[in-house]
């Protein structure tokens, strides 16, 4: 008896796992719950509101606070139970510290957060650790993230010494050791691996070995941070149906974040997009990969190169670099490089006014002003994924405008200088 | 092994009369180490006419950087080593070319931009400074010329305000802007051949959009040969006209891409892009190739890839497929080989059926 | 059946599924099912990074060639005094002034007196044996004392950073600034020039603040390491993490720089003690023969300040070397 009991029996592993569809509801109103959740009955696994986390810059010679790094500016969302939210968006855009910030590793600056009803931040010594046993996280990087001086045997059997008590009899060593067998077992690893050290194997195997780390838990949310993407293309979809496979068996939910779209699209149930430390967007995949309705997802979206030679897309370049997230635009960030605030003759709004994180229906969440002006030809044109309308007036895909000479907008500079 | 040096009659070569510019024929680099010799690239042969395209993609540890850095002779000798092979430019060996003519044709003839850019920069330099030098060194321009020769070729990558960004430091510059430079400063000399070794890895995909348009604008407009090495098929497909495929130091498979990737012929063609999460596939689980690459040391008897393809029988244990001897002549591969064992060859055409699967 | 472990259904759903070849002939064999035959991905040994470490260290020539050396110096101060005793009474008569020249300089077939001997007519060799143990000695246990203080101080500012951190280091900044040779002098005339305990401790003392700031450092950036952070998650204790995992791989550095810690507190024993500030004149060290020998230089024999300076110059290359290989062995980024 190595796995514990007192867990209630997983469903039914032939249920499918489908996104709650949200009903049609009118923009709620955010009070208590995350924005544009729908008023369902079943509680979310995960719930986030208005996370905030800020890196302080010290500066002058009196190591004074100068300013912020604002790497999560207040983000809201919610993860159903089996679902996998996966979250978009570039370098720098602050996917990857609200992970490590969901998961305790670094302390919010401000915001709330859910599991399961029960707050997440500001717990300490046995509470924190109790709570570890139900979120965990997955790396990157293979080879940074096993301790390299440490057999698999005590990489993976770590967290359950430190989470052994009398119940589960995790500081025996032989239930422990049957318990790591088995987890190396249930991500395709042999069991006889135990005694060999992490540089003895592939990039593959060392993630999978990962994977198995944060399982041994008995998780019931799994945060995966780039899991693939330092792998090759061949071991990036093994790992891809593994995580499928594991979160059927262990009945798992994920926050999936990657900078891949391609990956994210196959794996997630809903997407959300991040830009400087904001969502920008958050829906259903099949509807934000065919539907974008955020500017900055359609040119995200349609800079993907597909491998398919004849996809012969109209690329919609964006211009510049992203800006400092210490000192990001004014009103929308995202406006420094949008190519609609060009296309609409630079409304004043994008400049002034932080844009609303607003449902435009069925569930679909936009940070945009101009969100329905986003015309769907353009769209059509420019992402390989969009669905084709027939219903609209066709726009000239030549309405584009023609990329400038590229050149970043002031901050470009001051976002290198202040990064070292 | 028998290694016999490749008629050049494929492809690539064939499709125009005239003699390629660059010319690869059974290259073999291998790496003495503590543990034994690494046979990084072991035998692979391909040309490119001058104005062309060439992709050449694999996975990590498949040689294709290792491919580039013996084209420009950047290999430290030892632990490197190049038992055999020629590596003809316009006729010319490279590999037996004195140092001193090697350096002249470096940047001057074949220019190279490297997948991170900050490292390729000296810190201590300002962007200015480093392209003048190159094209002082190279065109015996004088400094006054060469500065202005700088700004010219800033401008001409599409960075804005250049005569400010001469006078930058690299660490001053974004990853995309730097990649610019390095770009800048490849073709600041008019090289006949671009070399460019993952030059988009390092960089968000939405910047990787302008440098990719960035190369092939650059590319149409000055004319020179491009050899571009990518993981990414997405990248290959959507820059370069021909391309070969390598696998643990071989060359597995070589084509137009279009045939290459839409009518893929060797099972590590397929599994590659079996493997590339895409539309279509959401709920059914990717077709993978399993396992990984083979440990240097242990590498599997008879072809390379036999313990992970899917289609393996008897030969692929035996005996070492060779591209040229199949039919046809662009894959290595014994499902398109006739043997003793297998008189007709298992295969004779492609996988077409996986044009649907690609959507 | 509540008891579903993770690898209960495994065959249906780990099993990979492939592109099924279209009118495939019979002789295909499909291997997706069943073990593989042989893994082709693990490494066919399992060495861990300590075997690799040695492994590698034993292809750096001239790190294996002082260690040898560093060994043979160990032995010698160990077991030298007891099969070459030091006698202070077994004095050869003097027959040049200032000291007999070794006995090959005579007749190259003598065994006797091979290193000459001292004013006083002691043997060189016997000087220089005999003071191996105690520079030795002095060497280790300063190198002791700094690594221990060092370790401890460097990891609580790297660890606890914040306050704790900048406190610490503007400590080891303050003791930096000391001039250490005149604090030495002081020391040792305060608390009794001679003692040898007294002035290992002293060195120790003395050396340990550059050790606390390279734990410092690696400290900080261990503790930023990913595999760090997955411990963290998995609710691994502070206590824990330092030890199991910040300290295993913090060692390497430690390592090296303990070993060429050793080769300068001998080179300062040998430094202060000629300058009359070490140990007690009648005490036997390496520094002590050169400092006694100095008043005899301008009468040519050159032979009683020669051996035990090579003694001290061979030592401490012989630990350098070692250091360089260490270092290359030790350093994870090195994978060759």
């Amino acid at each position: 008896m190595t796995f514990e009991t007192s867990e209630p029996a997983a469903p039914a592993a032939d249920q499918p796992v489908v996104p709650v569809a949200p009903p049609p509801s009118p923009s709620v109103p955010a009070t208590g719950a995350a924005v544009g959740r729908p008023p369902t009955s079943e509680v979310p696994l995960v719930e986030v509101e208005g996370l905030v986390k800020y890196y302080p810059i010290m500066g002058g010679f009196l190591r004074r606070h100068v300013g912020d790094v604002k790497a999560v500016d207040g983000v809201s969302f919610w993860v159903n139970r089996g679902e996998v939210l996966g979250l978009v968006g570039e370098s720098g855009c602050g996917k990857s510290t609200l992970g490590k910030t969901l998961i305790q590793l670094t302390p919010p600056t401000a915001g709330l957060a859910k599991l399961d009803g029960e707050p997440i931040f500001g717990k300490k010594g046995k509470d924190l650790k109790k709570l570890r046993r139900r979120m965990q996280i997955i790396f990157q990087d293979p080879v940074g993230s096993l301790n390299p001086r440490m057999p698999i045997s005590d990489i993976i059997g770590e967290g359950l010494l430190a989470q052994a008590d009398a119940e589960n009899r995790w500081g025996d060593r032989k239930v422990r050791d049957k318990r790591v067998g088995d987890y190396l077992d249930a991500v395709g690893l042999r069991r006889d691996y135990t005694r060999r050290y992490p540089h003895e194997f592939s990039g593959g195997q060392r993630q999978r070995i990962g994977i198995a780390r944060a399982l041994a838990l008995s998780p019931d949310f799994l945060i995966c941070d780039e899991p693939v993407s330092a792998l090759d293309v061949s071991i990036q979809s093994q790992i891809l149906n593994l995580l499928l496979d594991l979160r059927r068996e262990f009945d798992l939910t994920y926050l999936f974040i990657a900078h891949n779209l391609s990956v994210v699209q196959y794996i997630s149930d809903r997407v959300g997009v991040m830009y400087l430390g904001k969502l920008v967007e958050l829906a259903e995949v099949e509807e934000l990969y065919r539907r974008p309705r955020h500017p900055y997802s359609v040119a995200l979206l349609s800079a993907v190169p597909d491998a398919n030679p004849r996809v012969r897309k109209k690329r919609l370049v964006l211009t510049g670099d992203v800006p400092s997230p210490a000192a990001p635009p004014s009103g929308c960030h995202f406006h420094t490089r949008c190519w609609l605030y060009e296309q609409l003759g630079q409304p004043e709004v994008c400049t002034t006014a932080d844009p609303e994180f607003r449902d435009i229906g069925d569930g679909h969440l936009v940070a945009c002003h101009w969100a329905e002006k986003v015309p769907t030809a353009v769209v059509a044109s420019a992402v390989p994924t969009a669905e084709v309308t027939t219903d609209t007036v066709a726009m000239p895909a030549a309405g584009i405008p023609a990329a400038p000479p590229i050149d970043a907008g002031p901050p470009t500079e001051e976002a290198t200088a202040s990064g070292t | 092994m028998t290694g016999s040096i490749l008629p050049v009659d494929d492809d690539v070569a064939t499709r125009s009369a005239g003699r390629p510019l660059l010319e690869v024929r059974d290259l073999r680099t291998y790496f003495h180490v503590m543990d034994g010799v690494v046979r990084a690239v072991d035998g692979i042969s391909f040309s490119i006419m001058a104005g062309e395209t060439l992709g050449i993609v694999g996975e990590s540890g498949c040689g294709k950087s290792v491919t580039s850095l013996s084209i420009m002779r950047l290999l430290d000798m030892p632990p490197a080593e190049i038992p055999s092979g020629e590596i003809l430019f316009e006729g010319r060996d490279l590999l037996t070319m004195p140092d001193e003519e090697m350096r002249k044709v470096r940047g001057n003839d074949i220019a190279m931009i490297f997948q991170e850019p900050m490292t390729s920069l000296n810190p201590v330099f300002t962007v200015g400074d480093q392209i003048a030098e190159a094209v002082i060194l190279h065109q015996g321009l004088s400094k006054k010329a060469a500065w202005d020769k700088a700004i010219e070729s800033l401008k001409a990558v599409g960075i804005n305000n250049p005569e400010r960004r001469v006078k930058q430091y690299p660490h001053e510059l974004s990853g995309g802007m730097r990649q610019r430079v390095m770009i800048a400063m490849a073709l600041s000399c008019d090289p006949k051949l671009l070399i460019a070794d993952e030059p988009t890895t390092a960089l968000d995909v939405t910047i990787q959009a302008q440098i990719l348009e960035l190369i092939r604008t650059v590319q149409d407009r000055t004319g020179a040969a491009l050899m571009l090495i990518t993981h990414d098929l997405g990248v290959v497909a959507e820059t370069v006209k021909d391309v070969v495929v390598m696998y643990a130091g071989r060359i597995v498979e070589e084509g137009s891409v279009e045939e290459v990737l839409l009518a893929p012929k060797h099972p590590y063609t397929e599994g590659l892009l079996g493997s590339i999460p895409s539309r279509g596939k959401r709920g059914e689980r990717l077709n993978v190739i399993r396992g990984t690459v083979p440990n240097p040391f242990n590498m599997p008897p008879g072809c390379n890839f036999a313990p992970r393809c899917p289609y393996a029988f008897e030969p692929c244990t035996q005996a070492d497929p060779r591209i040229g001897d199949a039919n046809p002549p662009d894959v290595a591969c014994w499902l398109y080989t006739a043997t003793a064992t297998s008189p007709t060859p298992p295969r004779v055409r492609p996988r077409l059926d996986l044009v649907e699967a690609l959507g | 059946m509540t008891d579903q472990g993770p690898g209960a259904d495994k065959n249906s759903n780990r099993q990979e599924v492939f592109i099924s070849p279209t009118g495939a002939p019979m002789n295909v064999v499909q291997m997706a099912e069943g073990p593989q035959p042989q893994d082709f991905e693990v490494s066919l040994e399992s060495l861990n990074q300590w075997q690799i470490a040695w492994r590698r260290f034993k292809r750096h020539r001239l790190a294996v060639v002082g260690t040898g050396i560093f060994g043979v110096m160990i032995l010698l101060a160990i077991f030298g005094p007891i099969i070459w005793p030091y006698d202070r009474l077994a004095l050869k008569p003097v027959t040049h002034s200032g000291g007999n020249p070794p006995g090959w300089m005579q007749n190259p077939r003598t065994l006797a007196d091979p290193f000459g001997t001292d004013n006083g007519g002691r043997s060189v060799f016997i000087l220089t044996v005999n003071g191996a143990r105690l520079s030795m000695l002095i060497g280790i246990g300063t190198t002791v004392i700094a690594v221990t203080i060092g370790v401890v101080v460097g990891s609580f500012a790297g660890f606890f950073g914040g306050r704790i951190d900048g406190l610490l280091m503007r400590f080891v900044d303050f003791m930096l600034t000391i001039p250490f040779l005149f604090v030495i002098l002081v020391m040792a005339r305060f608390f009794g020039a001679g003692d040898p305990i007294v002035l290992t401790l002293i060195f120790g003392l003395l050396f340990w603040p550059g050790l606390a700031r390279l734990v410092r450092a690696l400290f900080l950036s261990l503790r930023e390491q990913d595999f760090v952070q997955a411990a963290r998650a998995v609710g691994v204790s502070d206590t824990r993490i330092t030890f199991r995992h910040i300290l295993p791989n913090a060692l390497g550095p430690i390592i090296v720089s303990a070993t060429l810690l050793v080769a300068s507190a001998i080179v300062t024993e040998a430094f202060v003690s000629f300058l009359n500030f070490g140990l007690k004149a009648t005490d036997l060290s390496w520094g002590n023969a050169l400092a006694s020998s100095q008043q005899y230089q301008i009468v040519g024999n050159w032979w009683w300040a020669f051996f035990p300076g090579m003694a001290i110059a061979l030592t401490v290359t012989a630990i350098n070397f070692m250091g360089d290989g260490l270092r290359d062995a030790l350093d994870p980024r090195s994978r060759e």
